[in-house]
């Protein structure tokens, strides 16, 4: 499955300053891994060592919480965006 | 009516029918009215509660100066309670937020402290922080850790809106603090189990430039994720969209995260038979005037608010 993955400013350094990546994978876990294998600068900062989705980071599949899905296992359709921001203060 | 303080208006606001925007017309949506409040924003409840409970635990005395970060709405909120209850205020404000706020606490006796627009409210949080730590005499109330701006929610506007819509099957709010959420949430799992409690969160993160590092995210301490049944992002143009909609369509003029609000309403619509949902529209469209909302065209606005912060 190819999908979109929009990159916050805050991460763009690690993927040579894209807004948005594709990626490819069944799962957000999935994606995540793929992208972490070809920009290794990603370590770390989508899942963390503990394997959990890090703590400050938000991820939205078609503006869908992931953590709200099945978390990293939720599945991704063909074509699907994700969107990966920090968590920071609203209002 | 008749009351002897403003501070007596606070709180019980309207629930109104927003069913022109409903995609079913089995379901119907519901928005709170919270601009009807006297400081003109929910954020009055919570002014008011943290007030009380500080002055109820000692924390404050008169002539007392408190010192909050704020986008503008709980700033607001506190100059109003702390001119009629004698206390001075400082509030840390992003100098990106919209110009009407910054006039609006000005003119309600509020000294602003700016903070680089780059760094959002985080920046004004950081800046918050800093001042209070250095001078203990500051009355540090902090909206996103202090229980009582949840409490306040529970106390007030949960109670209201499941008096005023006892069939209410999803509600809906947008993410800041977290307060409304959390307070409103809980009430209505306590007193009504299985009502959904959806949260509407404006994408923040893309707007804040000055972010180093992912560790300096910031997750309000009062936030519970267990609270939230689902978490939807809006962004900017659908909350310009449903801006306009509000009033084109229902008559209502509110402000941008309320069009955010009645978005996620619409998007939750979708996804039923039938049923009741109920959504915060945290306040009027006055403020907002600036933005352009309901004169320009919707690419005008959208892009103005990537430097300008309306939520």
């Amino acid at each position: 499955m190819a999908v979109v993955v929009r990159v916050p400013t805050v991460l763009r350094t690690h993927v040579e300053g894209a807004a948005s990546v594709s990626a490819e994978g069944e799962t957000i876990g999935e994606v995540f891994a793929d992208l972490t294998a070809r920009y290794p600068g990603l370590q770390g900062q989508l899942v963390g060592d503990d394997g959990a989705l890090h703590k400050f980071v938000n991820v939205y599949v078609d503006d869908e919480d992931v953590r709200y899905l099945d978390g990293l296992q939720t599945k991704v359709a063909d074509g699907a965006e994700i969107s990966v921001l920090p968590a920071v203060a609203g209002g | 009516m008749r009351v002897e303080s403003i501070l007596e208006l606070i709180g019980g606001t309207p629930l109104v029918g927003l069913h022109a925007l409903s995609p079913n017309p089995r379901v119907k949506i519901y928005g709170k009215l919270e601009g009807q409040n006297p400081g003109g924003s929910v954020k009055d409840r919570i002014a008011l509660a943290m007030v009380e409970a500080a002055e109820r635990e000692g924390r404050l005395k008169p002539g007392d100066t408190i010192l909050e970060p704020s986008s503008g709405n709980t700033g607001i909120g506190l100059a109003l309670v702390c001119k009629l209850k004698g206390y001075r205020l400082r509030v840390v404000l992003p100098e990106n937020v919209s110009p009407e706020r910054r006039e609006i606490l000005e003119a309600f006796g509020a000294q602003v402290i700016g903070t680089p627009a780059e760094e959002g409210s985080n920046g004004a949080i950081r800046v918050a922080e800093k001042l209070a730590e250095e001078d203990p005499s500051l009355v540090f109330l902090f909206q996103y850790a202090n229980p009582h701006n949840a409490q306040a929610h529970y106390d007030t506007t949960g109670p209201e809106i499941l008096a005023d819509c006892p069939e209410i099957d999803v509600f809906v709010a947008g993410l800041g603090t977290s307060g409304t959420l959390m307070g409103v949430g809980r009430y209505l799992h306590d007193h009504k189990p299985g009502v959904q409690v959806v949260a509407v969160e404006p994408p923040a993160g893309e707007q804040i430039q000055a972010l180093r590092s992912l560790d300096e995210g910031f997750i309000p301490p009062i936030f519970d994720p267990d609270v939230l049944d689902r978490k939807i992002i809006v962004r900017a143009r659908q909350s310009i969209e449903y801006t306009k909609r509000l009033l084109d369509e229902c008559g209502v003029f509110a402000g941008i995260s309320a069009g955010a609000s009645a978005y996620g309403a619409v998007k939750v619509a979708e996804s039923l038979d039938e049923g009741t949902v109920v959504c915060i529209l945290p306040d009027a469209g006055w403020k907002y005037l600036s933005s352009g909302a309901w004169t320009d065209t919707t690419d005008v606005v959208e892009e103005r608010a990537t430097r300008i912060n309306y939520w």
